[in-house]
């Protein structure tokens, strides 16, 4: 199929970094794109043609009298944005009081799914009885279904025959065992403990993976120079996970500011204030409020603030790097 | 090396984005072609003739279960069938389907030909324009106006616009109350606002676990309904003659304090701020941890389900403050509605003409525990005497519609969850004020007004 | 090497508080799969006092369950089936030739991780839609096709990124070898390259399998009673007549348990996978 013939090997060529070092002649050239077309169909039918939709959504009125007839929906401007941002407004207010909710949830989330994968990676790094066992244990909340595993926190957080409020009042004797954990300011923690009990096994994961790559003869070495097992973790295990870290802090924050199921299992399609995060605060003002313009244009919103996230993110992460 | 691939994904998002920016006003024309679809179809919606034809119709689950509803209308399709020669392929979609469902066929303009909606949603479907206006030859068509129930007809859209949607299933709400409970305590159901209130604390004793009424707390539809029935009885109206959002007048927060007082005396259990799926209170209630719930009659249906006998409640009208207006529900229901884009519009005039015949009511109001919207019928779906009468005086003489415009289903969520909020409020023991409820409500106002 | 006391504290602390933090809701699914309703209606038990197997029978009929999972198995298995088969011709292309677009390729569809699900949720809905209308029937829109083209994209950029990784570490010399035997570069790709990177594929395949068994805020809007999925249709546990707590657990556990054991079964590849590919 084609008629691409091999130049002359490069045998310097490592395993990595690669050099993309082919340069095919005639219909050899087709194959990198013949190779991409499907993914690229796909992402343009799934996600760019959609975002372009979104995005033109966010710029018209589609309230409930325009979705029979769309595509006559009146323009409406940067009318959309200005609402949205209008923080005196109360529908700038409650957007403001969500990405603020949100923003604490993202960072206590991702902050702690680290610390606790961190730690668990360390101690299972080093082989002792029920290891294996324990690795397994840690990575089932991962495995599990999301929507399973909320469930159990949604049946352990009911007031009335929920197992927190058992340990609380009958077995540690702390409370009258009538807290509610889903309603009010409570329901903010619920979700987050629920949220970080389902991501850090992945930082678990990750971070494990991470370790596999640090050789043995490097801790070796170092045992050699007298180092003990603190300062083999300090020296040479959290340096060689920066390019992990840096990847997994990025992934952690993206899965957890658009963040979606944890509330809508727990709380349904309107949770209370304390746990209404940005997601199901655009879902709520879209689907149920049936007004998709201004729902776009949230999300427009979010988008732009992901992408101001991840840019100064990542150019801190290289500044950071090239120094080191 | 990985991590640098995502700037230059930052920049090609950036670049496409301000490309779409630019493109936002074209795109709106070049789609215009999607509403000459619709228009083929009205054009062929003349030529259909009825007979012969296969009609889809979306039914709303009114039984126990989707299943009971798939074997009733089964029956009754095929016996449609047997007078007029016209199929109909019937399916039963879930409550919670239904809107989005209904939503996606108003988007696509691709929907069945006939389907029951909520009521109180007639108005705000009524302004996407999906729906075929029954003006007075369709009218005519499926037995004239006459034929309904007064009150019922009127909740078929918006007042002085043709209805999108005629009544089909009857519902209104109750006072239940527990007859053994009441006759142990000495007590007789209550005639007023404050004797409920009076009967409710006697009947409650946490220590036991009972309580003297069921409340479903966390659902948004209950609490906007209540807000609207006890504002009602104070005399307000959630909207002006304009249509404008009032929310915050004195009958209003008024409306909304004697639900939640409810919470704030301590006669309801406050677990019940978690309860939204709608099983959960007549669970209560037939269980004996409750002696009283307000309900719409189908409760019936899950009450008899937990196991309770229909001898053992009794039902009485919601009772006002002693000086308040005599409203105890409004008219809630189902109505049944065509698709505009229906390409048998003879047929499906038909199968509503079929559905809301007094002899079609008789039949299907048993299995789906629903008040005649007839003239002249009986309710029928219960051998309790004084429940039947009840309800259907309830229904002809102290009910009102919900407001009719098209922004009440954003009414029902702005107003139904701040209710929510204060019930939450009130479970977790903190004291809710007037100015609480009123700045409540000035915030479900205002997000109406700048959402509008 | 000897460790220190702080390290056993640590380790000790490490595995006590997060192997109760895991073990425990985990305890209380398995638990209350196994109580009859009236114990789980009423106040916690840590022992189920009337232990059951009634739940796991009752799930079966109080929803459609058995529906909802081969609809979930159907999008779940074609979905990754497919993505893996995408990922594997765009990774190999990313890894192997440099050509005109490929940074601009690379860099967009990791971008789309980025975007959150409901910015694209309503216009996916639209332009389904309107590809429907256009065909004349239903294609897309509330289908098992439309999920499983949905899905199988969701986990392309990651699967996509991985996979180039894993490429990258298998040496070039290999199918430059078999290309000078004669063969074409789709056969040295499905020859040569496929079965070194058969952990890095394995891996690929978990991920995107696990991603669309979890999904819920598309499979909520774009499904109807005849397509809908496990994630949403377990939620009609709570609808019915009773909230039926043990069943809810008990299909939960049901839905969660070929996933889990695929999961762990796999695990090592995942990791393997990872450390060749994404995280180096």
């Amino acid at each position: 199929m084609t008629t691409t013939r091999s130049r002359s090997k490069q045998s310097t060529d490592g395993p990595v970094p690669p050099k993309p070092a082919r340069r095919p002649r005639g219909w050899g050239r087709a194959t990198p794109y013949l190779l991409i077309v499907p993914a690229v169909l796909l992402e343009l039918l799934i996600h760019i043609v959609p975002m372009l939709v979104g995005i033109w959504m966010s710029f018209v009125q589609l309230t409930q009298f325009f979705i029979a007839n769309w595509s006559q929906a009146p323009y409406a401007g940067l009318g959309n944005y200005r609402v949205a941002l209008n923080f005196s407004g109360p529908l700038g207010q409650s957007l403001l009081h969500s990405f603020e909710i949100t923003a604490a949830y993202t960072v206590i989330v991702v902050g702690l799914a680290w610390v606790f994968g961190m730690s668990a990676a360390l101690v299972l790094q080093r082989s002792f009885r029920g290891r294996g066992i324990l690795r397994t244990l840690f990575l089932v909340p991962y495995a599990l279904p999301i929507y399973a595993g909320i469930m159990t926190w949604s049946f352990m957080y009911q007031r009335d025959n929920g197992l927190l409020n058992h340990v609380l009042h009958d077995d540690l004797h702390l409370t009258d065992g009538t807290t509610f954990w889903l309603v009010g300011n409570n329901a903010f923690i619920a979700m987050t403990v629920a949220a970080l009990w389902r991501s850090w096994p992945f930082a678990f994961l990750m971070l494990m993976a991470g370790m596999q790559n640090i050789s043995e003869e490097v801790y070796d070495a170092a045992s050699v120079d007298g180092a003990g097992i603190w300062k083999q973790i300090r020296f040479i295990t959290l340096p060689s996970l920066r390019p992990v870290n840096g990847v997994l802090v990025l992934m952690l924050f993206l899965w957890t500011f658009n963040d979606f199921n944890t509330p809508f299992v727990l709380f349904g399609q309107t949770p209370p204030p304390s746990a209404d995060l940005v997601s199901i605060h655009i879902y709520d003002n879209s689907f149920v409020n049936w007004n998709f313009g201004f729902g776009s244009a949230m999300s427009v919103l979010l988008l732009l603030f992901l992408l101001v996230c991840t840019g100064v993110y990542l150019l801190l992460l290289n500044r950071r790097s090239r120094r080191a | 090396m990985k991590l640098r691939l995502i700037p230059a994904a930052l920049t090609v998002l950036a670049v496409s984005a301000t490309a779409a920016c630019g493109s936002g006003g074209s795109s709106s024309s070049g789609s215009g072609s999607a509403s000459s679809g619709s228009g083929s179809a009205s054009a062929s919606a003349a030529a259909g003739r009825g007979s012969g034809a296969t009609l889809t119709y979306w039914a709303s689950n009114q039984a126990a279960t989707i299943q009971d509803d798939q074997k009733v209308l089964g029956t009754e399709m095929a016996k449609f069938k047997k007078q007029t020669g016209i199929n109909v392929n019937v399916q039963v979609i879930g409550w919670p389907d239904l809107l989005n469902k209904i939503l996606g066929a108003t988007t696509s303009g691709q929907g069945p030909d006939v389907l029951n909606i909520g009521n109180t949603w007639a108005a705000s479907l009524q302004a996407t324009g999906a729906f075929m206006p029954f003006d007075a030859a369709a009218l005519q068509a499926i037995g004239g106006k006459d034929k309904f129930v007064q009150t019922a007809f009127k909740t078929g859209g918006a007042p002085g616009k043709d209805p999108t949607s005629v009544p089909l299933y009857g519902l209104v709400y109750g006072l239940y109350y527990n007859k053994k409970m009441f006759a142990d305590a000495g007590l007789k159901p209550p005639t007023t606002w404050e004797q409920l209130q009076t009967d409710a604390k006697k009947l409650t004793d946490p220590s036991k676990g009972t309580y003297g009424m069921a409340m479903e707390g966390g659902s948004y539809t209950e609490s906007v309904h209540f807000a609207f029935i006890f504002g009602q009885q104070h005399g307000a109206d959630p909207f002006n003659a304009q249509g404008k959002p009032q929310f915050t007048t004195p009958g209003m927060v008024a409306g909304v304090k004697q639900y939640v007082d409810l919470m704030s005396n301590k006669v309801v259990n406050p677990s019940s701020v978690q309860y939204k799926n709608g099983p959960e209170a007549p669970g209560d209630f037939a269980k004996g941890k409750a002696a009283m719930l307000m309900s719409q009659n189908n409760a019936d249906n899950t009450l008899q389900a937990d196991g309770m006998k229909s001898d053992a409640y009794g039902v009485v009208p919601i009772p006002a403050m002693t000086g308040n207006k005599d409203i105890a529900s409004f008219v809630a229901g189902i109505n049944i509605s065509i698709f505009k884009n229906t390409k048998n519009k003879a047929a499906a005039l038909k199968l509503v003409k079929f559905m809301t015949s007094p002899a079609e009511q008789a039949i299907l109001d048993k299995p789906f525990t629903a008040l005649p919207v007839v003239k002249n019928g009986t309710v029928n779906y219960t051998t309790n005497k004084a429940e039947a009468a009840a309800f259907a005086d309830i229904l002809a003489t102290k009910a009102v519609p919900l407001p009719l415009i098209p922004a009440e289903s954003a009414y029902e969520t702005n107003v139904g969850n701040a209710v929510n909020q204060l019930l939450a409020q009130a479970a977790t023991g903190n004291k809710v004020s007037d100015s609480d409820i009123k700045a409540a409500l000035q915030a479900a106002q205002d997000k109406m007004a700048s959402a509008g | 090497m000897r460790e220190p006391l702080s390290f056993r504290i640590f380790r000790t602390v490490v595995v006590v508080v997060l192997g109760l933090f895991v073990a425990i809701p985990l305890y209380v699914m398995l638990s209350s799969s196994v109580k009859p309703l009236g114990e789980v209606q009423g106040a916690f038990t840590w022992w189920p006092k009337h232990p059951t197997l009634q739940p796991f029978i009752d799930i079966w009929s109080t929803v459609p369950l058995a529906r909802y999972f081969m609809n979930s198995l159907i999008v779940c298995v074609s979905a990754t089936v497919l993505s893996v088969i995408v990922a594997i011709f765009a990774g190999y292309a990313i890894s192997r030739y440099r050509f005109f677009g490929r940074r601009v390729f690379t860099g967009a569809v990791l971008s789309t991780q980025m975007f959150p699900g409901i910015l694209f949720l309503l216009p996916l809905f639209l332009i389904f839609v309107n590809i429907d209308k256009f065909l004349g029937f239903t294609l897309l829109y509330q289908t098992r096709v439309g999920l499983i083209i949905t899905y199988l994209t969701f986990s392309l950029p990651f699967s996509i990124w991985m996979l180039a990784g894993y490429f990258d570490g298998i040496p070039r010399d290999l199918d430059e070898a078999a290309r000078v035997d004669g063969t074409t570069a789709i056969g040295a790709l499905l020859r040569v390259v496929l079965p070194a990177a058969r952990p890095g594929v394995i891996a690929v395949a978990v991920y995107s399998f696990m991603t669309s068994w979890g999904e819920l805020l598309f499979a909520a809007q774009m499904t109807n009673s005849s397509t809908k999925t496990l994630s949403i249709g377990l939620q009609n546990y709570s609808t019915q007549i009773n909230v039926y707590w043990n069943q809810v657990m008990a299909a939960s556990l049901v839905v969660s348990v070929p996933i889990v054991i695929a999961f762990l079964l796999l695990q090592r590849y995942l990791v393997a996978g990872l450390t060749a590919g994404a995280v180096k």
